[in-house]
C-alpha cells in the first residue's frame, strides 16, 4: 500500500449465500491513474464496484479513500466522500431534464453546490460530453449512448476523487466508441483517477495504465495491459484451458 | 432558496393571496349549508395537499391518512379542556410528526412496499390501541368534545392550513429537499449514489405531511362533538384523500386542489342518493380514476395546454 | 395453559398459511400486491355462511363451489383489470404503485358490496361445534377439521408446484419472467393462473375460518394486514417461509389474546412486523444479500 494510493482495496470479499462472488481482492488506484478491471462474465467485477460504492456491504475486507475508511458506509456517504459511479445498465432519471440529471451530481456531491452554480457546472459538463443544446430534453427521448453520456456527466458533476465506470463503453458502435475513448482519455489527461470495468480490448490497451484481472471472484493477474493480456492464466480464463 | 423567483411565480403567489382573501370572506355571506360544504372542502384540500407533498414526488403511496387525522382529533379530546387552543394545535402537530417519524424510521430505509403495507394497517392499529387504552384506563370508549369555537373560525383555520400546505409545497419544490425527492421518486439507487440521504429526506417530508394532516384532524374535531375511535379513525378518510389527490394529480402542487372540489360534490351526491351503496360506488369511482386519469386532471390539463401552445406557436 | 395456546395457534395458523401462500403467489409470480386479499377471504366466509344458513350446505361441501368460483372471478379480474396495468407499466415501480392503487380500489368495491348486502353486523354459524380432546385439552371440532383441510390443501399446493410441469413453469416465472418467456413459457397466462390460484387459496382459508370465527363485512383489512406481514416475515415469494411465519404469527396472536388482551392482536402483529423490518427485512428464510 503506497502513500500515493487514492483508493485502496484490501482483502475485499463478498458472499451471496454459498457463492463467493468476490474473494480476497486487494489492489490500489493511484492519483491520476486509470485502472482497468477485467474478467469474464460473472467474475465479480460489478460486485466489487458495488462494494466500493456502498451498494453492497462487504462480507470481509476494507475500502479506503486517501486513508479514510469507507468500508460499510452507506452509498450516500461514500458519494459525498468523493466516489462517483456509472451503472452497467445505464440509469438516468426519466422525469428530470438532461440538465437536471447532471445537476444532481453537483448538488448532492461533496461540494454541495446549489442554484446557478450547479446549473453552470451541469451545462459545462453536458457540453463536454457532447450534449450541448439538449439541456431541456428528457433522457427518455435520447439514444443509449446519449443516456450513457448523461450518466457520465452526472458522475463528473460531483468532481469525484475516484470515478467508477462499469462497462461504460459497452454497446457503442465503432464511431461512438472512438468518441467515448477520446472522452475518457481527456479525463485521464486532466488527472482524474478512474477504476473502470471494461471488456473492449482497444479501450483497455489505449486507456489503462494498469489492469487487474478477476476470475471466479479471485484476482488472477495485475500489471500493465500488455502484461496481463499476454498472461497465460488470463488467456485461459477468457478462452478456456484448452486454448492456452 | 437560491433560485430567484420567476415572474410567473410572483403572479401565482399574488393570485393565491387574493383568492385566499376572497375565500376567507365566505362565512360573512353564509353560515349554513355553504359554510359546511366549504369546511369539508377546505379540510380535504389541506389533507390532500399534505398527502401529495410526500406521496407525489416519492411515489410512496401512503394509506395512513386516517391515522394522522384521528390522532389529531384525539389530541383535542384529551387536551382541549385543560390547555389553550394554540397549545392543543401544537401538540396535535407534534403527535402527527412523531407518528410519521416512527413509521418512517421503521420502513423508509427499505423499499416502498414495506411502507405501503405499514401504512395500510396503521389507522386500524391505532384505533385498536386507543380503544384498548380507553377501555382499560378511562372506562368509556367515547368522549365529548367541549370547545367553544365557531364554524367560521374552524373554516378560517382550515384555510390557514391549506395556505401553509401550499406554501410548504412551494418552498420545498424550490429547495434541495424537493430536488432530492424528485430524484428519489425516479430512482432511489441513483439518489443514494449521488449523495442523497434518501431515508432522511423521506422521513423528514413524511413528518411534515403527517403533522399537517394531524392539524386538520385537530381543527375538525370540534365539529364531531362526540368522538370515538370508529369515527376518528375512519378508513374512508384515507381512501378519500388518496382518490382526491390522484384525481387532481399528485405530481403538481395545485393538483389536489383541483381534485377535491369535484370529488366532494360527487361524494355528497352519492351519499345522499345511495346511502347504502356509498362504499361500493366510491370504490368504482376510485378504479375509474386509477384507470382513466392516471396523471390526474392537472396532468391532463397541462398536456392539453401544451398542445394548444404548440399549435399557436 | 401453554399446550392449549400452542395447539390453538397451530389450528389457527392453518387458515392463515393458506391466505399467506395465496398472497405470496400473487406477489411472487403475478407481481401484484393484492390489498383486496382480505376482502376475498371475507367474501368466501360470507359465501359459506349463506350456503349454510339458506341451503344447509356445509362449509366443507361449499368449498367445492366457492374455491373454483374464486378462481374464475380472480382470473377475470387479472385479465380485465390487472393485466392492462402490467402492460402500461414502464417499470416494476410503476406496476407496484398501480397495482396497489387498483387493488385498494377493489377492496372498497368488494367491501362495499358486502356492506350493501350484510350491513355492519357480525355473523357466525354453528358447524361441527362439538368439542374434541387433543393432548388433554378440548378444542372445537370445527377448528380441528379446518386445520386438517388447510394442511391437505397446502400439501397439494406444494406437490403441484414442485412436482408438476406447470408448477415448475410457475416457479420459473417467479424467479425470472424474462428468462421464463424465452423458454416458451406463456408468462401472462402463468401470471393470471398464479393470481387466480392465490385468490382461490385465500377463499379456501376464508371458508375454513368462517366455521369457527365471528366475522363482519369490514374485517378484511385486518386479515390482509396479517397475511402481508406473514409474507414479509416468511420472505417474499417463499411459500415455505409463509407457512412457518403463519404459525409464528398465530402463536403470538393467541398468546397476546390469552395473556394480555384480545383487543391487542393487531398490535402484536405489528410488533412482529417492526421486529422483522428492523432485524430481518429479507424475511426469516431469506438470505442477506
Ligand atoms: N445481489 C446478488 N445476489 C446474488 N448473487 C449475485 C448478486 N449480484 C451478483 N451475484 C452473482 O455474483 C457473481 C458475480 O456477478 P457480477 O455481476 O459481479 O459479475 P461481473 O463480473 O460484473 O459480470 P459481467 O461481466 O457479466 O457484468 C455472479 O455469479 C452473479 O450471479
Ligand atoms: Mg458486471
Amino acid at each position: 500500500m503506497s502513500d500515493t494510493a487514492i483508493l485502496s482495496i484490501s482483502g475485499l470479499s463478498k458472499a451471496f449465500g454459498g457463492l463467493l462472488a468476490v474473494n480476497q481482492i486487494s489492489f490500489d488506484v493511484h492519483q491520476g491513474e486509470i485502472v482497468g478491471l477485467l474478467g469474464p462474465n460473472g467474475s465479480g467485477k460489478t460486485t466489487l464496484l458495488n462494494m466500493v460504492s456502498g451498494a453492497l456491504p462487504p462480507t470481509q475486507g476494507r475500502v479506503r479513500l486517501r486513508g479514510r475508511e469507507l468500508t460499510g458506509l452507506p452509498p450516500h456517504q461514500i458519494a459525498r466522500a468523493g466516489v462517483s459511479r456509472s451503472f452497467q445498465l445505464v440509469r438516468v432519471l426519466p422525469s428530470l431534464t438532461a440538465l437536471e440529471n447532471v445537476m444532481v451530481g453537483a448538488v448532492f456531491g461533496p461540494d454541495a453546490v446549489w442554484g446557478a452554480e450547479a446549473e453552470a457546472i451541469a451545462r459545462a459538463l453536458l457540453e463536454r460530453v457532447g450534449l450541448s443544446g439538449r439541456e431541456r430534453q428528457r433522457p427518455e427521448a435520447m439514444t443509449y449512448i446519449d443516456q450513457k453520456r448523461i450518466e457520465l456527466a452526472r458522475a463528473l458533476a460531483a468532481d469525484p476523487q475516484v470515478l467508477l465506470l462499469d462497462e461504460w463503453l459497452a454497446g457503442l458502435n465503432p464511431t461512438e466508441l472512438q468518441t467515448g475513448i477520446a472522452l475518457i482519455e481527456s479525463l485521464h489527461a486532466e488527472g482524474r483517477s478512474i477504476l473502470m470495468v471494461e471488456h473492449v480490448m482497444d479501450a483497455i490497451r489505449s486507456l489503462c495504465d494498469r489492469c487487474v484481472v478477476m476470475n471466479a471472484g479471485a484476482k488472477l493477474a495485475e500489471g500493465t495491459p500488455e502484461q496481463v493480456l499476454s498472461n497465460h492464466d488470463v488467456i485461459a480464463a477468457y478462452l478456456g484451458d484448452e486454448n492456452a | 432558496m437560491i433560485f430567484p423567483m420567476q415572474r410567473r411565480e410572483v403572479i401565482a403567489v399574488a393570485a393565491s393571496m387574493a383568492a385566499l382573501a376572497l375565500l376567507a370572506g365566505l362565512p360573512l355571506a353564509d353560515d349554513g349549508f355553504w359554510l359546511a360544504l366549504a369546511i369539508t372542502i377546505a379540510s380535504y384540500v389541506a389533507m390532500a395537499t399534505a398527502w401529495a407533498l410526500f406521496s407525489g414526488p416519492t411515489n410512496y403511496v401512503s394509506l395512513a391518512t386516517a391515522a394522522f387525522f384521528g390522532s389529531g382529533a384525539y389530541v383535542v379530546s384529551a387536551l382541549a379542556e385543560t390547555a389553550p387552543w394554540p397549545v392543543v394545535l401544537v401538540a396535535a402537530a407534534v403527535v402527527g410528526a412523531l407518528l410519521a417519524l416512527a413509521t418512517g424510521l421503521a420502513t423508509l430505509r427499505l423499499s416502498g412496499m414495506y411502507f405501503v403495507i405499514f401504512s395500510f394497517g396503521l389507522a386500524e392499529l391505532i384505533r385498536q390501541l386507543v380503544t384498548y387504552y380507553q377501555t382499560q384506563f378511562t372506562g368509556s370508549v367515547g368522549r365529548y368534545i367541549f370547545v367553544t369555537i365557531s364554524a367560521a373560525e374552524i373554516y378560517w383555520q382550515l384555510l390557514g392550513l391549506c395556505a401553509i400546505g401550499l406554501f410548504a409545497g412551494w418552498a420545498i419544490n424550490r429547495s434541495r429537499l424537493g430536488f432530492a425527492l424528485r430524484v428519489i421518486g425516479d430512482d432511489e439507487t441513483v439518489a443514494a449514489h449521488s449523495g442523497i440521504d434518501t431515508a432522511r429526506a423521506k422521513v423528514l417530508l413524511f413528518s411534515i405531511s403527517g403533522a399537517l394532516i394531524a392539524l386538520v384532524g385537530a381543527v375538525m374535531a370540534p365539529r364531531f362533538t362526540y368522538i370515538e375511535p370508529q369515527i376518528a379513525y375512519n378508513p374512508m378518510v384515507s381512501f378519500q384523500v388518496v382518490i382526491m389527490a390522484l384525481l387532481g394529480g399528485a405530481k403538481r402542487l395545485w393538483g389536489p386542489l383541483v381534485g377535491v372540489i369535484p370529488f366532494v360534490l360527487l361524494y355528497e351526491w352519492i351519499a345522499g342518493r345511495f346511502p347504502n351503496h356509498t362504499h361500493l360506488l366510491l370504490g368504482l369511482v376510485f378504479l375509474l380514476v386509477v384507470y382513466f386519469v392516471p396523471q390526474g386532471v392537472s396532468g391532463w390539463l397541462e398536456k392539453a395546454w401544451r398542445k394548444l401552445q404548440g399549435k399557436s406557436a | 395453559m401453554l399446550t392449549t395456546i400452542l395447539v390453538a395457534s397451530v389450528l389457527l395458523g392453518g387458515a392463515y398459511a393458506l391466505m399467506a401462500m395465496g398472497l405470496t403467489l400473487q406477489y411472487g409470480v403475478a407481481r401484484i400486491m393484492n390489498l383486496a386479499s382480505g376482502e376475498t377471504l371475507m367474501g368466501a366466509a360470507f359465501g359459506s355462511f349463506c350456503l349454510f344458513t339458506a341451503l344447509q350446505i356445509g362449509p366443507l361441501l361449499s368449498l367445492v363451489l366457492i374455491v373454483p368460483l374464486a378462481f374464475a372471478i380472480n382470473w377475470a379480474i387479472y385479465r380485465w383489470l390487472l393485466s392492462p396495468l402490467v402492460r402500461r407499466a414502464k417499470n416494476q415501480g410503476m406496476l407496484e404503485v398501480d397495482s396497489i392503487l387498483a387493488t385498494f380500489g377493489l377492496l372498497f368495491v368488494i367491501e362495499g358490496a358486502m356492506l350493501a348486502g350484510f350491513g355492519g353486523n357480525y355473523y357466525s354459524y354453528s358447524f361441527l361445534a362439538q368439542p374434541v380432546t387433543l393432548l388433554g385439552h378440548s378444542f372445537g371440532l370445527n377448528r380441528v377439521v379446518a386445520f386438517g383441510v388447510a394442511a391437505l390443501v397446502a400439501l397439494g399446493l406444494y406437490f403441484g408446484l414442485n412436482r408438476t410441469r406447470y408448477g415448475t413453469a410457475i416457479r420459473a416465472v417467479a424467479v425470472d419472467p424474462v428468462a421464463a418467456g424465452l423458454v416458451a413459457i406463456d408468462v401472462p397466462r402463468a401470471a393470471a393462473f398464479a393470481f387466480a390460484l392465490g385468490s382461490a387459496l385465500t377463499a379456501c382459508g376464508g371458508s375454513l375460518l368462517s366455521m369457527f370465527l365471528t366475522f363482519n363485512a369490514s374485517m378484511g383489512v385486518v386479515f390482509t394486514m396479517k397475511a402481508l406481514i406473514i409474507v414479509i416475515m416468511g420472505g417474499v415469494g417463499d411459500p415455505r417461509g409463509a407457512v412457518i411465519a403463519a404459525f409464528l404469527l398465530a402463536l403470538v396472536e393467541t398468546l397476546v389474546a390469552a395473556l394480555v388482551d384480545p383487543g391487542l392482536t393487531l398490535a402484536a402483529t405489528y410488533l412482529l412486523f417492526v421486529l422483522t423490518l428492523l432485524f430481518r427485512p429479507q424475511g426469516l428464510m431469506g438470505r442477506r444479500a
